[in-house]
């Protein structure tokens, strides 16, 4: 069974159609870019996945999303077992405005007050999984904005990996980074996709080839082709996808 | 000749920035003129500290501690029942509310600081009088609750529509970094929304003190007059401002009593310009 599967998935803004019958599923622990010219869904796309278009007024779905085989828009689904199973990573870095240990353990304090001990086993350990640990072991009390961008990323990876997510949502993650940055990001991507299902947006076709197993190519609010990522840069189907991936627009 | 005109409108731009700074210092110059003249005759400890204030005496003494307590338990009731108050509305108004109720209840705060103070005075007097007074059995409903109730009502506009300004400005990603780890709408307002917005909240609050401590006319309507030492804030009392407006028009100009008034100005104009310094700290320490 696929870890994620969309269903006939339509998606409206008011009468505008951001999503066209997307049907895609995708296989645990891999990473899936998701590719495509601006404002042709991805992001959307990206975002059904743990309902954050919910907050957008007037936005409204139909078909399904089945996530373990289970539909998350179905009446009832409790959004905080969603949100925490699956996490998501912004375009820019947004630490809150605290101490980064209290970056660290907003997730776990959020979901049932643990003890201080607990707390600081959780922030180790997500931290030393974004390499981030042997740097910031000494200022964990000193502000999580006064750290390079870079780190604030891999802050804000390290704040999800502490609220154990299944699923992580990566929206355009390298963008506000610098190209050293970037590769690092990516090298920590594939680290974390023996442990996590990743889910990538980018506007960064080499980025996608480089990272994922599985790319989707998105145009216009429909998913035009889904494959193997070696398949889907050097062979594809589609002469949409042929189109884009050789820089004719987007 | 552009140029000449350029030059001519930066001018005078220029000055009339300078003028605000110039009045506020020649205010300053006027009130320390008259208010330290007092203390050729009276030692400035027994000014600050003399529980009397009894101008007309004699010998007169001016002890401006009744007046002072008067003006702290009005200011710090008011500020105790406005602060909770103003916080509630600005969250509802400012993360809560739909789009057009937003609209409605923005509109009816700016409408409510727009009441004039002797309204409020006037509405204090004959309806919230008699509740206090029956509600605490006392022979008078003209005490410091009263009027602090009375300043809530006037401070909460202020607070409110700096707090909305705060709140909303706090960037939409970190409400959504925050949703996206499963907190709850209520856990993000008050475990990131609010802390991030906390250094304007703190300007709110303080900028709502101080129009409460400047306050006169509905104070002196509501709290009873009353210059002794006041031991409950169920008691009446008199703050300084009131003292200033009920007794500037009968002394004899260049007097003690004249001089003392003048003094109690100063006080007034010392203890607002620290409370907009802090503000304004506040207000700053964000920007760093």
């Amino acid at each position: 069974m696929s870890k994620i599967e969309t269903k006939d998935l339509n998606l409206f803004y008011g009468n505008f159609q951001a999503l066209i019958d997307v049907n895609l599923a995708i296989e645990e622990k891999m990473i899936t870019a998701l590719i495509g010219p601006s404002g042709c869904g991805k992001s959307t796309l990206l975002r059904t996945f743990n309902r954050m278009n919910d907050l957008i007024d007037g936005a409204r779905i139909t078909g399904e999303v089945l996530i373990d085989g289970k539909n998350i828009y179905e009446a009832g689904t409790d959004l905080v077992v969603l949100r925490k199973k699956v996490g998501m990573v912004f375009q820019r870095p947004n630490p809150f405005p605290l101490s980064i240990f209290d970056n660290i353990a907003y997730g776990p304090r959020t979901h049932g007050s643990k003890s201080k001990a607990e707390l600081e086993d959780v922030v180790e350990q997500a931290l030393s999984r974004v390499q981030l640990w042997d740097v910031l072991k000494d200022r964990l009390e000193s502000s999580a904005l006064n750290l390079s961008l870079e780190q604030q990323q891999r802050l804000c990876i390290a704040r999800l990996m502490a609220v154990t997510p299944d699923v992580v949502l990566m929206d355009e993650p390298c963008s506000a980074l610098d190209p050293m940055a970037t590769q690092r990001i990516e090298e920590l991507m594939s680290e974390l996709k023996k442990h996590y299902t990743i889910l990538i947006v980018t506007h960064n076709m080499q980025q996608a080839a480089r990272v994922s197993d599985r790319t989707g190519f998105m145009l216009l609010g429909r998913l035009v082709e889904y494959g193997e990522t070696p398949q889907v840069f050097t062979n594809p189907k589609e002469i949409k996808t042929e189109e884009y991936i050789t820089g004719r627009y987007g | 000749m552009r140029k000449f005109r350029e030059a001519i409108i930066e001018k005078t731009i220029l000055l009339n920035g300078f003028a605000c700074i110039l009045f506020v210092v020649l205010i300053f110059v006027f009130l320390a003129k008259d208010g330290l003249t007092l203390f050729r005759t009276i030692a400035i400890q027994d000014f600050l500290f003399g529980q009397i204030w009894s101008p007309l005496a004699e010998p007169p003494q001016f002890g401006i501690l009744p007046l002072f307590l008067g003006s702290l338990f009005v200011t710090v009731g008011a500020t105790v029942i406005s602060v909770p108050l103003g916080m509630a509305c600005a969250i509802f108004i400012g993360e809560i509310a739909p789009r057009w109720m937003r609209e409605v209840l923005k509109a009816g705060v700016e409408l409510l600081a727009a009441i004039p103070s002797i309204v409020i005075g006037f509405i204090g007097m004959t309806m919230l009088g008699p509740v206090v007074k029956s509600l605490f059995h006392l022979p008078t409903g003209l005490t410091a609750v009263t009027g602090s109730i009375a300043l809530a009502f006037m401070a909460i506009p202020t607070m409110v529509s700096i707090m909305e300004d705060a709140i909303t400005s706090v960037p939409r990603t970190y409400k959504e970094g925050s949703l996206a780890l499963g907190a709850t709408h209520w856990q993000t307002i008050y475990r990131v929304i609010i802390p991030a917005a906390s250094s304007g909240i703190v300007a709110a609050i303080m900028l709502g003190i101080g129009r409460v401590i400047g306050e006169t006319m509905a104070v002196m309507m509501l709290t009873g007059n009353a210059s002794v030492m006041p031991k409950t804030i169920l008691a009446p009392v008199r703050t300084m401002t009131a003292t200033i407006a009920a007794e500037m028009g009968e002394t004899v100009r260049g007097s003690e009593h004249y001089f003392a008034l003048f003094a109690i100005g100063l006080v007034l104009f010392g203890i607002t310009f620290l409370i907009n310094f802090l503000a304004d700290m506040a207000r700053h320490r964000k920007k760093k």
